[in-house]
């Protein structure tokens, strides 16, 4: 009964949507946009061509990458913050959320500014005598995953928190009195503990890179193509509103196959350790 | 137990995050991928403009009652046209934008038109809305500013005789270069496609699908509205052999990437490379001898309009050569409008050679048409190149 404002809301503006998007793939293209309602199978035949295989390929693998550096930078800054005293560490939290208050396209233009051929990264290296020639760095896959990496660190950094922060400390201060140096203690207690938190992390890296298409057009220089450039390309550009649903439905099946793995590991390693 | 208590609340913040980005995302989606021939960046709403006296347009009916909705882009007219359309007609309007053709071709075909009674489109994209039978058609009658046009203005590929629309900036496509960058000033495609390799890495091209592949139409004496399978698959041969040569896919920031020397020659619509050469001078615009395009945004009329003599007075008096003068005084574009050109400032031509090609030569570019259901060709074609 309390369930019925709910579920009402999400039937309507989630399940509608969805369902509206999976009924499309089966049709035709409509001349201006739309769909022509005749039944075809054309879609999902098309979304194999090498073209679309390679481009879902390389979009994983650049996803796959932005989440890997992500952890990398994520993971002790998170352990950091968890560490620090009390009141620092609210303010810790709200300055990595911070950069969440400016506009998307503003803090990505300003990659542009970073990394272009006479941009600031080059004017230091050159100008300080470390490097004699400029580098090439915007618009290249480099600067897409660094973009990514940017965009998404904080949503890798809240989860590990959150199960960093509620780490009983006598547990590693056990590990320490039965013999184990700090290494050990963080690879056998501390790391196993907070991987529900790397991996909750690690999805919400993933899953936004993967369908993002704006950081691979400002700062890929349109060079490299994502799986959410190819979406969006065929629903604005193509008017061709099954094709793309199809690639959506694609990413969308592939993105359930991540979470139910997630809970799968989730749940394994919550009855280990209970 | 997976994520108990207070832990919660912090993933339920990364949550909320997430979705904020993706909204972010979504958002910028119109402002970065600027299709078309969108006034961007410009010095918008100059203000300048005098209302012009004299009769126009509106005869005998009293337009005091109604109220029409002008679809246009951002900045592609003078901001206070709508003060302007009500002192000169009675009417009122009320002014909508969108940054693409793409969005504005949403607007008009999902849920029939709603609300919308006159357009800025494309030319290809006003062709496709009249085969859907979305537009009224255009006489002399109702706008008799069409006397206005330059000859050549009648005669355009998507529609000859402006049956539908009426033609209100125009342009071609070409290349705009640091003159005091490069050894040579470029004379074709080829320059861009495969450029000396002094230059490699230092050149842009458009990323909208039909002229991403124009420079690769033209260098290989085709069609820039060619759907030939054969044809495309050597145009797209050429441009993922241009690929390795380029700096990047731009349609909106090019120029200041020629300001700033990052790029040496970028494909540029003419009134873009504009902005450019208003930075500096050492920016010249060309157009290669292998010929380009022409490309014209035009004013339509909805047939769903319900007050359709409002929204022909409206596109009559953007022909009033005092006003149409106003887009190429502030927004550096050509415009089809004979009467118009003494308007323009003298010191404008002087500063943007472009502004100085006739109706004649301008219309020497080979006009875009829409290319209907092959246009998904052209999206895939762009996939191939740019994913290579």
């Amino acid at each position: 009964m309390f369930l019925g404002p709910g579920l009402v809301f999400i039937t309507l503006f989630v399940a509608v949507p969805v369902l509206l998007v999976v009924s499309y793939t089966v049709f035709l293209r409509g001349r201006f946009g739309g769909v022509d309602y005749i039944f075809t199978l054309d879609n999902f035949l098309r979304a194999w061509e090498p073209t679309y295989r390679k481009v879902l390929v390389e979009s994983v693998g650049i996803a796959a990458a932005a989440t890997a550096i992500a952890l990398a930078i994520g993971y002790p800054a998170a352990y950091a913050i968890a560490q620090a005293p009390g009141r620092w560490r609210n303010v810790l939290l709200v300055a990595v959320v911070i950069p969440f208050w400016t506009n998307f396209l503003i803090r990505i233009y300003a990659w542009v500014i970073l990394l272009s051929n006479q941009g600031v990264v080059n004017d230091v290296l050159v100008g300080s005598g470390i490097l004699n020639e400029r580098l090439t760095l915007l618009y290249t896959k480099g600067a897409v995953v660094a973009g990514l990496v940017y965009v998404y660190l904080p949503l890798m950094i809240m989860p590990i928190y959150a199960s960093v922060a509620r780490l009983d400390v006598e547990l590693r201060e056990a590990s320490a009195n039965l013999g184990a140096n700090k290494v050990t203690t963080f690879l056998r207690v501390t790391l196993p503990l907070s991987l529900p938190g790397v991996i909750a992390g690690s999805i919400f890296v993933f899953v936004p890179s993967l369908g993002n298409f704006v950081v691979p057009e400002l700062l890929g220089g349109g060079k490299t193509v994502m799986v959410g450039n190819l979406v969006r390309d065929q629903f604005l550009k193509a008017r061709d509103w099954p094709f793309g649903a199809t690639l959506a439905l694609i990413m969308i099946v592939l993105l359930f196959g991540l979470f139910a793995l997630q809970s799968i590991v989730s749940r394994r390693f919550a009855t280990e350790v209970s | 137990m997976a994520i108990p208590g207070s832990s919660r609340i912090a993933l339920l913040g990364a949550a909320s995050l997430l979705a904020a980005a993706a909204l972010a995302a979504c958002g910028s989606a119109g402002g970065s991928s600027a299709g078309g021939s969108s006034a961007g960046g410009s010095s918008a709403g100059g203000g300048t403009t005098a209302p012009s006296q004299g009769p126009s347009g509106s005869s005998a009916t009293d337009l005091s009652q109604q109220s029409i909705v002008i679809d246009n882009w951002a900045g592609y007219m003078p901001e206070d046209i709508a003060a302007q359309f009500k002192a000169k007609t009675g009417a009122s309007a009320t002014v909508s934008e969108h940054a693409t053709n793409e969005e504005v071709m949403a607007k008009l075909t999902a849920g029939g038109a709603v609300g919308i009674d006159v357009a800025f489109v494309s030319g290809q994209y006003a062709q496709a809305l009249n085969d859907a039978g979305l537009l009224e058609p255009i006489t002399s009658e109702k706008v008799p500013n069409i006397k206005n046009l330059f000859p050549a203005a009648t005669k355009l590929a998507y529609d000859p005789g402006n049956t539908f629309s009426v033609p209100y900036t125009w342009g071609n496509t070409g290349i705009c270069y640091r003159s005091d960058l490069v050894d040579a000033a470029p004379t074709s495609w080829m320059d861009i496609l495969r450029p000396n390799p002094q230059y490699d890495g230092k050149i842009t091209m458009l990323s909208t699908e039909r002229w991403l592949a124009l420079p690769a139409q033209k260098a290989l004496g085709f069609s820039v509205n060619a759907v030939d399978d054969g044809q495309l698959s050597q145009i797209k041969n050429l441009l993922i052999d241009a690929k390795k040569h380029l700096l990047g896919y731009d349609d909106t920031i090019f120029y200041e990437k020629l300001i700033s020397g990052d790029a040496v020659m970028a494909e540029a619509w003419d009134g873009w490379c504009g902005y450019g050469i208003a930075e500096n001078p050492d920016i010249k615009f060309t157009i290669p001898k292998e010929g380009t395009d022409l490309w014209v945004d035009t004013m339509v009329v909805l047939k769903g309009s319900k007050n359709k003599d409002a929204a022909f007075a409206f596109v009559n008096m953007m022909l009033d050569p005092e006003i149409h003068a106003w887009v190429t005084n502030n927004v550096y574009y050509n415009i089809p409008n004979e009467a118009a050109q003494k308007f323009v400032d003298p010191t404008l031509k002087e500063k943007f050679p472009a502004l100085n090609v006739g109706a004649d030569d301008l219309t020497k570019g080979e006009g875009l048409v829409d290319i209907g259901p092959d246009a998904v060709k052209y999206t895939k074609l762009t996939t191939d190149v740019t994913s290579s």
